[in-house]
């Protein structure tokens, strides 16, 4: 049987405000346990929650962001059930008047189509805190550090069919969300979590089956491989004749295995209810333009104006574009290296592969924009080939200088472009190297001439120990040779 | 001295005839000698209410004192004080040290005056005769085995057996102006948002509002100086100026518009109580106000909203009272089901958790729209009846209670009959209006108060209208027995 994916996610934005949503404590990362609740956080008797500010500001913008309507007056309502991490016994969280309305993002495909996800709704809650399983000797131990922390909850409508439209959109919100400056984006710290809502129906029916929802991605490959992961799953039931449950499950990324967390039954009734401590959240015009007015670029923007200002192609913009960090990386190497689609290239070729090798964050990165920008203009006038490119990366990404020409003189990188010099080695290789020459002019077929070119050009860097400009080399061959 | 009122005191201090030190001595004196008649005080400050008349005594010696200098009060015990154990007359908070003060204590803190004690209280603030405290129940002063009214009893009960010049209250549904009434004393709720909530350990969140209790409405004007205006830490305290409600007392009551709330004199009230409330009225009349009919159409669903809003917002507030980080916790839980079933059975009186259970059910799917939201349509019904009624006249009166004191054990079987208590009160807190019991009377020997209710923030004109009667009366004079 043929079946037709419906997708939607769920995602949670941390808020980077440096308070909390509702007290003065600091959202910083990576505290001591417990150092960063106060009175509030810990829900002592008698306190109360008192609204952040930047946190409606941050809302108001991400729902600018994402061509929503934001609401006027929106309500806090509190979300009832008892766990250890949660001090108040509920959470305060918005249901019936959430502050973003309706909204969409486009995403682009690898098949060069764009495709439009509808946004049905974001609202404003409270994080809860950690609860410490480990270490405790089997009991639990309570980190109230991130309770309160401000978030966001964007809930998408079912537009998404597969995992790759699932993903992209979630990369486009990323970038959404990190342009905006709203979020740190940390999907290793949780400061990003995605959860998929996935049901199966047969091709082409109207009525949707019943779904799971699955938590615990804090990657985006890891997200790739559970909706993976949870359509076999699914068509496996299925096909069996078997049904779906409803139910929570979590995904085991390193193992690739996701288990039942909770099903419909077993799940709560929050019983919410407007927060009688918190007045209704009126904005008025003069907030929501301020907040408009202080949108950054966005990453639909960012890639007009590179393909437009850099020449860049479709692809190569939309990546760049697509985060903020990555992009303003960009944008400092071509400040410097002037030459865009090579710039372009090392950013998405070397430079990104090695950040994936080792895990890090374009802020992470042990070079700066700068700097190959510095490699790229050396590249570009041909002072260092780009073998020799590559060697004068791997001196700066560790560390062994920062200066590109320095690293390119101390370890004799330098292309030989001397036509002169250049042509008396040709000449003294290919007198060494008759059979070849011979062969390479009896040859009809200009494909394998080209092949058999290359054939002395490995003697010809031997040569040069390296430093012949490989391009000059080819003319010189050519001319040499007859054509 | 313990005759004398917080303006009187207040002038003997400044006069220096007595020091704070010796004032706060008497009046510790008096409650060791006394309360253990009335178990009006749940926790006796004294050495720390000795250490801050001390303070007071230098800052007035310094030239730096204000109206309540050195000035002995006491605090019901939902109000937060900074290492002192706030109850909430709870077996859950028997041993509960807050590290902070509630705005309400802090500011008296700040204004000098000098916490003598932490008052007895209904559990939780549910109840109407303080005999849910956990720390035994508190009697009315003026009769033997006599309920106080409740929740805010043992403020009431210090006040009227002046154990205490003034003391701190809350109401939620009538638990100021019942007890004051059913004790013979002058008891203010303020408009919902006029004094902060923070550090008030919260009952029904929207309707909750601290307030003042002494035996004069002067005292109550003086309080309330101190108490109200906007706090920062709470969201739902308004951002008012605050006038000195002591500045407009002697305005003359002529032309005074009173309406008396037709609803308010059923078949409920006694024949006697009836009798009291219209000499009141009369007293008015005499002194130039007008009196008309009005009406409160929907007052008589005022107590069936109010039991279901109540505790909705009750069966969260008291969710985070689990084991887990404070206050009392089981012995030996099992696993997290266990801690929480048998914390909460154990730690939680039997009204508290009736409460918490009828507010979970009206939250609960299915029942949400038929209870809490039908509840919360019938509350702006009751706002807009009050407001109607405010476009014809200044001020409403009313009887607080139906009935006197009742005695002890006579209603806490059964709460509907307990829940009565409040059926002239509760509207007051659903539309968040002020509201006054001043004493107006006895019946059977036992007082009985006139309800005062004004328009939103008309605190002053409220306070004029109690003080202005108490120049031509006595009642709030008597001293029990």
């Amino acid at each position: 049987m043929q079946w037709d994916i419906v997708i939607g996610l769920e995602i949670h934005v941390q808020l980077a405000t440096r308070t909390k949503i509702f007290s003065g404590s600091s959202t910083a990362y990576g505290a001591e346990p417990n150092t960063q609740a106060n009175a509030v956080d810990l829900a002592m008797p008698g306190t109360l929650p008192v609204p952040n500010e930047q946190a409606f500001r941050y809302a108001v913008m991400f729902g600018l962001a994402v061509n929503a309507e934001i609401e006027r007056r929106s309500v806090f309502e509190r979300k009832n059930y008892f766990y250890p991490d949660l001090p108040k016994g509920y959470q305060t969280t918005q249901l019936e008047r959430p502050i973003v309305g309706p909204g969409y993002v486009d995403i682009d495909l690898s098949n060069g189509e764009s495709k439009r996800v509808r946004i049905h709704h974001a609202h404003l809650e409270e994080d809860a805190g950690k609860s410490l399983h480990e270490d405790f000797h089997g009991m639990t131990g309570v980190d109230l550090n991130r309770a309160g922390t401000p978030l966001i909850e964007v809930v998408t409508e079912p537009d998404m069919n597969n995992a790759e439209e699932a993903v992209a959109f979630a990369k486009k919100l990323h970038g959404i969300v990190t342009s905006l400056g709203i979020g740190d984006g940390d999907m290793s710290q949780g400061s990003m979590r995605f959860d998929v809502n996935i049901s199966l129906k047969p091709k082409g029916s109207d009525t949707l089956g019943t779904r799971t929802e699955t938590k615990n991605l804090n990657s985006f490959r890891f997200m790739e491989q559970a909706i993976a992961h949870e359509v076999d799953r699914q068509m496996d039931i299925l096909e069996d004749g078997g049904r779906i449950v409803q139910e929570t499950r979590l995904y085991n990324g390193d193992r690739d295995e996701s288990r039942s967390m909770r099903t419909k039954e077993e799940a709560n009734d929050y019983r919410y209810f407007p927060c009688p401590d918190l007045l209704p959240v009126v904005l008025d015009e003069a907030f929501i333009e301020e907040a408009r007015n202080s949108l950054p670029e966005l990453p639909d923007a960012r890639k007009a104006r590179f393909q437009a200002q850099y020449g860049l192609n479709d692809y190569d913009a939309g990546l760049l574009a697509s985060d903020s960090k990555l992009a303003t990386f960009f944008e400092e190497t071509v400040n410097l290296g002037k030459d865009a689609k090579l710039s372009a290239n090392w950013i998405l070729g070397e430079f990104s592969a090695r950040l994936n090798a080792e895990e890090k964050a374009v802020a992470d990165s042990p070079i700066s924009g700068a700097q190959l920008g510095a490699l790229v203009t050396r590249i570009a006038d041909n002072t260092v080939s780009s073998a020799g490119a590559k060697k004068v990366f791997e001196a700066l990404w560790t560390g062994e200088s920062d200066n590109v020409d320095g690293i390119i003189d101390a370890k004799g990188l330098k292309q030989v472009s001397d036509t002169g010099e250049l042509e008396k080695m040709v000449d003294e290789v290919l007198a060494g190297m008759p059979d070849q020459v011979a062969q390479y002019q009896n040859e009809e077929d200009p494909k394998k001439r080209k092949k058999m070119l290359g054939g002395f050009m490995g003697p010809l860097m031997k040569a040069s120990k390296g430093q012949g400009n490989p391009k000059l080399f080819n003319e010189i061959l050519q001319k040499k040779l007859g054509g | 001295m313990h005759n004398k009122s917080v303006a009187e005191l207040s002038r003997e201090l400044g006069s220096g005839t007595i020091s704070s030190v010796e004032l706060t001595r008497q009046f510790l004196d008096r409650i060791r000698a006394e309360d253990g008649k009335y178990n009006s005080f749940i926790t006796i400050t004294e050495d720390q209410a000795l250490a801050e008349a001390e303070a007071a005594d230098q800052q007035r010696a310094a030239g730096k004192a204000t109206p309540w200098t050195g000035l002995p009060l006491a605090h019901k015990d939902l109000f937060c004080t900074n290492g002192v154990r706030t109850t909430c007359g709870s077996k859950m908070l028997e041993n509960f040290v807050p590290p902070y003060d509630a705005t309400v204590t802090a500011r008296f803190r700040e204004a000098g005056a000098v916490c003598i004690g932490k008052t007895n209280m209904d559990e939780f603030a549910m109840g109407s005769s303080t005999e849910s405290s956990y720390f035994g129940a508190t009697t009315n002063p003026w009769g033997n085995q006599r309920v106080p009214g409740g929740s805010s009893g043992g403020s009431a009960a210090a006040v009227a057996a002046r154990l205490v010049p003034a003391a701190t209250a809350t109401d939620t549904g009538g638990s100021i102006r019942q007890p004051a009434s059913l004790c013979g004393i002058t008891g203010l709720k303020p408009t919902y948002g006029r004094v902060s909530r923070y550090g008030m350990v919260a009952f029904a969140s929207s309707l909750d509002q601290g307030g003042t209790m002494a035996r004069t409405a002067e005292d109550n004007a003086l309080m309330l100086n101190v108490m109200a205006g906007f706090d920062p830490r709470d969201s739902t305290s308004v951002d008012r100026e605050v006038p000195d409600y002591t500045a407009t007392l002697n305005e003359p009551m002529k032309g005074l518009k009173i309406g008396l709330p037709r609803e308010y004199f059923s078949d409920q009230l006694s024949p006697a109580m009836e009798q009291q409330v219209r000499n009141a009225v009369k007293e008015y009349e005499k002194l130039g106000a007008t009196v008309k009919e009005v009406s409160l159409p929907n007052a008589g669903l005022a107590i069936a909203a109010y039991y279901v809003i109540a505790p909705a917002e009750a069966s969260a507030n008291l969710s985070r009272f689990d084991g887990v980080r404070y206050g009392y916790r089981c012995e030996d839980p099992r696993d997290l089901m266990d801690l929480y079933t048998r914390t909460r059975a154990e730690g939680f009186g039997e009204e508290v958790k009736r409460r918490i259970l009828v507010g979970t059910y009206a939250l609960s799917a299915g029942y949400f729209d038929a209870y809490y939201l039908k509840a919360q349509k019938v509350r702006r019904l009751i706002q807009q009846d009050f407001i109607n009624a405010f476009r014809e006249v200044d001020v409403l009166m009313s009887p607080v209670s139906p009935s006197p004191a009742f005695a002890q054990g006579e209603k806490n079987t059964d709460p509907v009959t307990m829940y009565l208590e409040d059926v002239f009160t509760i509207a007051v807190n659903l539309a968040g209006v002020p509201a006054m019991s001043i004493p107006a009377g006895f019946v059977d020997g036992l007082p009985v108060g006139l309800q005062i209710i004004g328009d939103y923030f008309s605190e002053a004109r409220l306070l004029n209208a109690a003080h202005q009667f108490q120049q031509v009366t006595d009642w709030h004079q008597r001293e029990p027995r």
